[in-house]
């Protein structure tokens, strides 16, 4: 009897344990079963290369290019912010912090990290985009630029925490090998730890890089909206997720249009799926290689 | 003074200025908003709803639909979350179905969060017809909230020395008394932690209600979980969108974002505390 109960407890809990499973392929076959009737209208390739996106126009235009390259360029504008300040960060945690220093600090990062997104971005529209615009004379504020900035301090957090995981896997025997041959600290943080932890540190930037490409709310509000291809960091710019969340209010459900934005959902939710599984396999490598098995 | 000494010294202050940087960031985001967010608040803010097209009057509609969606949030995911985290620490059988959901919980906590809103609008509010309302931006929400909550749990779990569990399991009590009595009363300080940072992220989530739950404007308080509803993330990117009142509207959304994030980080604070004492104990 009590044999049976406890059989039963642990079918329910295997049962719930595979939601977010679920939910993940849930997610994956809305995407698709909704985006594909678009590739009946427009091939794959005139819609990931078409360079003219006017979806209201008749007749209208689904070429995703300016969207696309928009998001390249805030996600690599983020890098040269998120890169510095993330690994940079957490080598100060883990090299030069004392424990009382690091009880402060760490919260900090934290706390940047629990910002929610849209007051990144109100942030970035009522004062970072006039501060850049009157600093660096610019023709308009919400453009690359200011984009990348906000983007580049939202990725941070998520860079410096993994990549201060990656340091503390570094076993303490490196660095006393490096200081017994006659090291300073710089030299053992540069030449022995920094390349020990570099595969979990690249995994930190490849989480940052798809935590910036898929940030919403900001890009909306920042980016300045224009779906044309950008020339320069200071050209407003229409990113994908800016896309999807701005016009798929208007567009009619079954309409062209419609399948086109979860098209662009698709390609955005393959390119972060991309960037997770190559972090996991990384990160798996990195682990296996400094001897630790989880 | 060596060569190396000064390159040391350059190094490590380079090192002082990125870690400087993140508190000028934070710092200079929390003064903004509060300088310019006090003047807003008051009580009639707090408990007034909007009035005069969105111009004056309060954002207490939008309060309480952010409190709904996200208590809904945290039901849905709660039960769900804890289960994977029970299910992953202590029964969990063989290897590949562990790594199966631990590769699925960290792409799940990748998926940009409009793609949760395209979600939530397909399966929620069209194909089970729930519309736009609270419960299909509840049940988006809380998925999104899931991979918060597992983890924590399952850190919390894990953090339970297995000394605790074999002497219920001497004692002869079955692996689910075990659970049940020892384990989870044990871990339940890190669980909380969970819930609580995943009420923070939830609470300022935006985009995965916008097609789900959100509306700008309505009379009154929301009366079932299927009527639309305000929610103060939302309040915000609406103030600065829409309406034809920009200079009065960027102040109440001064007033909104001030108030969202002292909700936000205040929360985010707690679970930190809690969190730091749990370490604590355990590690002494």
């Amino acid at each position: 009897m009590n044999k049976r109960k406890e059989r039963a407890i642990k079918y329910i809990f295997t049962a719930l344990a595979f939601s977010s499973l679920v939910f993940l392929v849930g997610i994956v076959f809305v995407l698709f079963k909704e985006a594909l009737p678009i590739f009946t209208k427009i091939s794959p390739k005139a819609f990931l290369l078409g360079k003219s996106w006017y979806p209201t126009s008749s007749p209208p235009e689904f070429g995703i290019l300016p969207l696309i390259l928009a998001s390249l360029w805030v996600t690599l504008g983020a890098l040269f912010i998120c890169v510095p300040l993330g690994v940079g960060s957490a080598l100060y945690l883990h090299e030069l912090a004392g424990p009382r220093q690091r009880t402060l600090l760490k919260p900090v990062i934290e706390i940047l990290a629990s910002v929610p997104s849209i007051v990144y971005g109100f942030f970035g529209m009522v004062i970072l985009a006039p501060f850049l615009q009157n600093t660096f004379n610019l023709p308009i504020g919400l453009c690359v630029l200011t984009t990348s900035v906000i983007l580049g301090v939202m990725a941070t957090p998520t860079v410096a925490s993994i990549a201060e995981d990656a340091l503390s896997y570094v076993p303490r025997s490196f660095r006393e090998a490096s200081f017994a041959v006659g090291a300073d600290r710089w030299q053992t943080l540069t030449k022995v730890i920094i390349p020990a932890a570099g595969s979990g540190i690249s995994t930190a930037i490849i989480l940052g890089m798809s935590r910036a490409i898929g940030e919403t709310m900001t890009v909306l509000m920042v980016a300045g909206g224009s779906a044309v291809i950008p020339h320069s960091l200071f050209d407003p710019v229409r990113p994908m997720t800016a896309a999807i969340a701005a016009e798929m209010g208007e567009a009619p459900v079954g309409s062209d249009h419609y399948h086109a934005l979860f098209a662009i959902a698709l390609i955005l939710f393959l390119i972060t799926f991309a960037f997770n599984i190559a972090a996991e396999l990384i990160s798996r490598r990195f682990r296996l290689k400094l001897g630790h098995s989880r | 003074m060596k060569r190396s000494d000064i390159v040391q010294k350059l190094g490590f202050s380079a090192l002082f200025a990125c870690m400087a940087a993140n508190i000028v960031f934070l710092g200079s985001i929390i003064f903004f908003i509060a300088a310019r967010g006090l003047s807003s608040i008051s009580w009639a803010f707090l408990t007034e709803a909007p009035r005069d097209a969105m111009t004056a009057g309060g954002v207490a509609p939008a309060i309480v639909g952010t409190f709904y969606l996200t208590l809904g949030a945290v039901i849905f995911a709660l039960p769900l979350g804890l289960a994977c985290a029970v299910y992953l620490t202590e029964y969990s059988p063989k290897g590949w179905i562990v790594n199966l959901l631990r590769i699925s919980i960290n792409n799940l906590a990748g998926v940009p969060s409009v793609v949760f809103g395209l979600f939530g609008l397909t399966v929620f509010v069209k194909y089970f017809g729930f519309g736009v309302s609270i419960l299909s931006g509840s049940l988006t929400l809380g998925i999104l909230a899931l991979p918060v909550i597992i983890s924590a749990s399952q850190e919390a779990l894990t953090a339970v020395p297995q000394s605790i569990r074999e002497a219920s399991l001497a004692l002869g009590a079955t692996q689910w008394e075990t659970i049940r009595r020892v384990v989870l009363p044990a871990a339940l300080p890190g669980i909380l932690t969970g819930v609580i940072l995943s009420v923070g992220r939830v609470a300022g989530e935006t985009a995965p209600i916008l097609f789900t739950a959100a509306t700008f404007y309505m009379k009154g308080y929301p009366r079932s979980v299927f009527s639309e509803v305000m929610a103060l993330p939302y309040h915000i990117y609406a103030l600065m969108t829409e309406g034809s009142h920009p200079e009065q509207q960027t102040r109440i959304a001064y007033g909104s974002s001030l108030l969202l994030l002292a909700l936000v980080l205040s929360v985010s604070l707690v679970a930190i505390l809690i969190r730091a004492r749990q370490r604590k104990t355990y590690n002494a």
